[in-house]
């Protein structure tokens, strides 16, 4: 073992103090600070969205799953529903659910892109920032959510089109729940993607839960007369509690019979209970908030 | 400046990375087996050997991307362990693998990397500016990053590596996978770099010709230094030149060289090799007494190749070979 680390000693024809090029523009990082983390989560927020700009392909996709269901499954089904309807249009009934669907689809793939940045590479880049690991994730939440966001206020363009006005307080309510949905959508994304390596295990993850989910929830059927196994797991299943109101705000807008209302729109109930609106989208936000405190953790524990 | 004011000026300057009794182990297998060294500040530090010999281990603990088992290193003064963010602040990274958002044009990569290093934004253009300029990519700063060819892209993580003007930029394997041109062009920026900035460079190289551009380089093997020296010093260590001859029956001729003429031989890359003093003189005396037919003969002058096979008793390419396994466990991990 002949090495020489003990002596500090610099090779003949070492460095010029100097620089012999042109002036340096010398930059000072500072420490970590607040104002450092929140530069981080904008930056990673604007990642997100330069890249959801040029991907048409995605946008023009996204939206064809939900006109899918609402006119060709919901127009098809009309026929056949109407006298259980009341009188509403099926694809009326459906539109609060396929909201929420195009929602969460555009939510679970933004999430998605932080396995494909890790199989590119590029999540290495982040997270070797000095930065909080949590500004990465939060940043990529509220991407998701932003990105979820606009995807559903296209979905609320088409609303005339099923028969709903156009009140600018429903929008104003609408956008709300699409975006707490799809912020927390996205937490629950990004903590999956956090421990998943591979495209295909986080799409046959995604196929195992969201489908489910999403039939579950009663996007596509009324709540009320349930078998019994079937409206415990409709009450387990988070995304009730987010269709649940997005229809109430819709049809609070509708002039439709009292008879009607009860049975497309008997809300949620724990027990007998009724559970308020507000309460509902709380239990949305709670989950988000957990879906991401634990993605912040899975990330600031990974090396 | 003189040899004298080179180690004067580095006797009054911390070192820029100091490794003492540094471990890494993966479960059974240990990648990096309790090593010491100084990094002088201002110097190009090479660490050389086969693929799985431990170097990126050893960058990856630098860079507070893999926690050390044993040990301790400082980076620009700070512990790898204890003061991550310090060191993370103070250090440029550029992997094996592109880290590039393909997606992102180079100025928003780069623009992205100044935000999150917090790179004060006075001077954010003026810094992107410079350090793609010294890459020859200022004309191509609005393509998307994707279009690059493999040379474009690695450049262009040296000039984001550079950005926030690190006191040491790692290099893992700076010119892995490029062609020759493209990787002498490579060693050209980083050479000018030397020149205009005031920075360390930390590599990892498993070519025996790049660390030729080195002040200092280390070789490791089973994730151990066996030897650390100025190339010129290594070199000069081994003294002897090469020999290597195709001959008809190999075992025959490793035991008439051992018998006859006293020297050890093994095969290396499918040739007899061994190492004599003025290897021009003894071939004739190898043709005259071998007893062996022989195909063909090389003589070659000591090359680093020399010094690591006269240090491990095998080729670079050899030790690669067998290093296969442990590299392919290593990459397992760092995929996480």
């Amino acid at each position: 073992m002949t090495t020489t680390s003990g002596e500090l000693t610099a090779p003949a024809g070492g460095r010029e103090d100097g620089p012999a090029g042109a002036p340096v523009a010398r930059v000072h990082v500072p420490a970590r600070s607040l104002a450092g983390d929140l530069r981080a989560i904008k930056i990673v927020w604007q990642r997100e969205m330069i890249r959801f700009s040029r991907d048409r392909l995605r946008i023009a996709t996204s939206l064809l799953q939900p006109l899918l269901f609402l006119f060709v499954l919901g127009g098809g089904l009309s026929r056949l529903a109407s006298t259980g309807t009341h009188g509403v249009d099926l694809r009326t009934f459906v539109y609060p659910g396929v909201l929420a669907m195009a929602v969460m689809f555009t939510a679970i793939f933004s999430a998605a892109s932080i396995v494909w940045d890790r199989e590119f590479g590029f999540l290495r880049e982040m997270l070797v920032a000095p930065v909080r690991r949590g500004s990465i994730v939060l940043g990529k939440c509220l991407g998701g959510a932003t990105v979820a966001g606009i995807q559903g206020l296209i979905v609320i363009a088409l609303a005339g089109l099923v028969h709903v006005p156009y009140s600018p307080v429903m929008i104003l309510e609408l956008v709300a729940l699409l975006v707490l949905l799809a912020f927390s959508i996205t937490a629950f994304g990004v903590m999956a993607a956090a421990r998943i390596n591979q495209m295909q295990s986080f799409m046959a993850l995604t196929q195992m839960l969201v489908m489910p989910m999403f039939f579950i929830s009663g996007a596509m059927f009324p709540l009320a007369g349930l078998p019994a196994w079937l409206a415990f797991l409709n009450r387990v299943d988070p995304l009730t509690y987010a269709v649940d109101p997005l229809r109430r705000t819709v049809f609070a807008h509708l002039a439709i019979s009292p008879a009607a209302r009860a049975a497309l729109v008997p809300g949620v109930t724990w027990f007998g209970w009724h559970v308020p609106g507000l309460l509902e989208a709380g239990v949305v936000a709670l989950i988000g908030i957990v879906m991401l405190t634990i993605a912040i953790w899975e990330f600031g524990r990974a090396e | 400046m003189t040899y004298d004011g080179a180690a004067g000026a580095a006797a009054t300057r911390a070192p820029a990375v100091s490794v003492r009794g540094l471990g890494k182990r993966y479960g059974e297998v240990e990648a990096v087996a309790g090593i010491d060294f100084d990094v002088v500040a201002g110097e190009t530090f090479g660490f050389l050997g086969p693929n799985g010999a431990g170097k990126s281990t050893t960058i990856g603990v630098l860079c507070t991307l893999v926690k050390p088992t044993g040990g301790r290193a400082t980076v620009a003064g700070h512990d790898v362990a204890t003061e991550r963010d310090d060191v993370r602040r103070n250090i440029g990274l550029v992997f094996q693998d592109t880290t590039l958002d393909g997606y992102l044009s180079a100025e928003q990569n780069l623009r992205l990397h100044a935000e999150l290093y917090g790179v004060p934004r006075g001077v954010v253009a003026d810094r992107m500016r410079q350090v793609m300029e010294m890459v020859g990519l200022w004309e191509r700063r609005d393509s998307l990053v994707r279009t690059f060819s493999g040379g474009m892209k690695r450049r262009l993580e040296i000039a984001r590596g550079l950005l926030h003007s690190p006191r040491v930029l790692f290099l893992d394997e700076p010119t892995v996978g490029l062609d020759p041109q493209t990787r002498s062009s490579i060693w050209g920026y980083i050479r000018e770099l030397k020149a205009r900035e005031d920075i360390t460079i930390f590599l990892t190289t498993h070519y025996m010709d790049e660390a030729e551009y080195c002040d200092r380089i280390a070789i490791m093997d089973r994730g151990k230094i066996i030897v650390l020296d100025t190339p010129e010093a290594l070199k000069a260590s081994v003294g002897r030149d090469r020999v290597q001859i195709a001959t008809d029956d190999d075992d025959a001729a490793i035991a008439a060289l051992r018998e006859r003429f006293g020297l050890d031989a093994t095969v290396a890359e499918g040739l007899v090799t061994f190492a004599v003093e003025s290897g021009g003189a003894f071939v004739p005396r190898l043709f005259e007494g071998l007893g062996v037919p022989i195909r063909s003969v090389s003589v070659s002058r000591p090359s680093l190749d020399d010094v690591f096979m006269s240090y491990t008793g095998t080729t670079i390419r050899d030790a690669e070979a067998t290093a296969g396994d442990r590299n392919r466990q290593f990459a397992k991990m760092m995929a996480r």
